[in-house]
């Protein structure tokens, strides 16, 4: 990308600029953990538990004496590596299914159309939960539940973008040059989709962040004693009449995440809105 | 039948048809679910140190050496007679259970619609009005901000504040120990019962307790009502009708109330269906922090447990909630407005 569009385009949209460093800090101290943690995250000291903040412990220990500020930065790590999964999942399914459908049409339009109707139609956190809880805990599995409920959305809109684009010009002389089949859907439908995509997936990942920490602090994601935000707060919920902030810490680092995807969607939706300057 | 009447009949057709193809599928996830699940119940009703002989005997008793079709058909016939089988953990049947929780989990999911429907549609008015004014720009980033926060985390931290601190509210359950054990709560509404029952102090009760995990319930789907809303008015608002109205000079008040509020009010009915749907899930997490004696603590407290028939019971129950408040919100929005029949 050339800078002087990318200058603009963050003065256009502060939003977007604001959410992706607040993305961007998540994923520095989650990958950065184990340089600026200051104590090991499963480090018990139980004649230090329930400390509140101090020099030692700037965000205080836990019920098991382990030091807060390293457990929230290795626990940004199963949140982010769960996004990542499910968005590395749903996007190429729901993209495939969307492009076939708009391209072809006909039956295999139907067929597809109609399993993403059904999807859509099913209740997202529910089955996630069920899913979990029949196939047991784990992130491998949370992921899996939440991508298998989160693609049509993927569909829907490369379908409506593909539909577009088969009435064009320029797919009409891509076809006449002889490129078909997938080197034409990948080569020339595909890159269309794009900048809806990008717009939803921003959209979706708040989603994920919250449904990831939701899994987590009913115990169906990663296992104790591995540091996870929903998790952490699943713990502190146990003390929170006297020692409140050992809840308070990981929501508020899930709220923040959760805010950067949401500026970030926000921000490129405008940016993509022709009315918008 | 004449065309203008077949139509819509066959609109309506197709829209069933599709809403019992989604209940087949749902089954048919929930089978595939509990058929995969390592949770073996012929190991679990003879415990692990069985022979192998009565191990297959129980199998062949429970079914579960059949052709995945026949216990498929097996399964769903039971579904459809309403038995879901016993649960483990309360010993009572799943179908019975269920009956007793999803009233308290309706009270709340309805209360916290009302709440967001009310507030929601109201800011989404006000941010149509001048958009990109001031209020809007308010609207938005609270409307924002609210929808990144964990709802249950948001749940703990207003039970500290308002319950533990500040003493405004009833804490945790549906009332308080005295009445809870006390009252009969034989409809399973409690406002109903506290109502009836004529007990001074009963009824208010049951508001303090209320009062919390509605507005937590209701904060999430408020910042969604609003935007939806808002978005709906502006897409209206670019049309041509609209020109004519303020050339004809209409104030921007007039237009938004009398103009485009009715002609949008299939997509706001649509939002607001989606957004119920989707109260009757996420009261699902408010439950448990609130311990809120709903399907949604039944549901979590059988997660625990690893009990099959609850978890797959209480799934089927909202997920057949959520397909149906779509399907019936397809056919409102259908009839409703003479441009889709």
């Amino acid at each position: 990308m050339n800078p002087g569009v990318k200058r603009s385009a963050a003065r256009r949209s502060p939003a977007a600029v604001a959410g992706a460093a607040i993305i961007l800090l998540c994923l520095t101290l989650a990958l950065a953990a184990s340089w600026l943690a200051p104590y090991d995250p499963n480090k018990q000291d139980l004649g230090q538990r329930l400390q509140a903040p101090s020099a030692a412990h700037l965000l205080g220990t836990d019920g098991l004496g382990r030091d807060v500020l390293s457990r929230l930065l290795y626990g940004a790590r199963p949140t982010l590596a769960l996004v990542a999964l499910v968005a590395a999942g749903m996007v190429p399914i729901g993209l495939t299914a969307g492009i076939l459908a708009g391209y072809y049409g006909g039956w295999v339009e139907r067929f597809l159309m109609g399993c993403t109707d059904i999807v859509m139609a099913f209740p997202r956190l529910i089955l996630a939960l069920a899913f979990v809880g029949l196939l047991g805990p784990g992130l491998v599995n949370a992921a899996l539940a939440l991508l298998l409920t989160s693609w049509p959305a993927y569909a829907r809109l490369a379908r409506a973008e593909t539909q577009t684009l088969r009435r064009s010009d320029y797919l009409a002389a891509a076809e006449m040059q002889g490129i078909l089949g997938t080197r034409l859907l990948w080569g020339h439908v595909l890159p269309a989709c794009v900048p809806g995509t990008q717009v939803r997936l921003a959209l979706d990942m708040a989603g994920i962040v919250l449904a990831a920490a939701a899994l987590g602090f009913l115990g169906l994601g990663v296992r104790p004693p591995t540091a996870e935000w929903g998790l952490m707060i699943a713990e502190g919920s146990k003390v929170v009449f006297d020692q409140w902030w050992l809840a308070a810490i990981p929501g508020a680092a899930i709220f923040t995440l959760a805010v950067g995807f949401n500026l970030l969607a926000d921000g490129l939706r405008d940016l993509g809105d022709p009315a918008h300057d | 039948m004449n065309r203008r009447l077949a139509q819509p009949a066959a609109t309506l057709a197709r829209g069933l048809l599709t809403t019992v193809t989604t209940l087949a599928c749902l089954l048919l996830v929930t089978f595939a679910l509990t058929s995969l699940s390592p949770i073996d119940p012929a190991l679990r009703a003879l415990g692990d140190r069985a022979s192998e002989s009565s191990y297959a005997e129980m199998r062949h008793r429970m079914g579960l050496d059949a052709p995945w079709p026949q216990r498929f058909v097996h399964y769903a016939g039971n579904l459809l007679r309403g038995d879901l089988g016993v649960s483990e953990s309360t010993g009572q049947p799943v179908a019975a259970d269920l009956r007793h929780v999803f009233p308290a989990t309706l009270e709340l999911a309805t209360l916290a619609m009302l709440v967001s429907t009310v507030l929601g549609v109201a800011l989404g008015l006000v941010s149509a009005w001048r958009p990109r004014g001031l209020i809007d720009g308010v609207v938005r980033i609270v409307s924002l901000l609210g929808s990144s926060l964990p709802a249950f985390w948001l749940g703990l931290i207003v039970l500290y504040f308002f319950y533990a601190r500040l003493h405004w509210a009833g804490g945790p359950g549906r009332l308080d120990d005295a009445y809870e054990y006390t009252l009969d709560l034989d409809s399973g509404f409690v406002l109903l019962d506290t109502w009836r029952s004529g007990v001074p102090g009963a009824f208010a009760n049951a508001w303090a307790h209320l009062g919390l995990p509605v507005l937590v319930l209701a904060a999430y789907a408020i910042g969604q009502v609003t935007r939806m809303t808002r978005a709906a008015l502006l897409g209206e608002a670019s049309k041509e009708y609209v020109t004519l109205a303020r050339a004809k000079g209409a104030g921007s008040l007039r237009i938004l109330l009398h103009h485009l509020l009715p002609n949008t009010r299939g997509l706001i009915i649509t939002v607001l269906a989606l957004t119920y749907a989707s109260l009757l899930e996420g009261a699902v997490l408010v439950e448990t922090v609130f311990a809120w004696p709903g399907i949604g603590r039944y549901l979590t407290n059988a997660l625990f447990a690893a009990d099959t028939a609850a978890i797959v019971g209480a799934t089927l129950v909202i997920g057949c909630s959520f397909v149906v408040i779509n399907g019936l919100t397809d056919a409102l929005v259908r009839t409703l407005d003479p441009r889709l029949r």
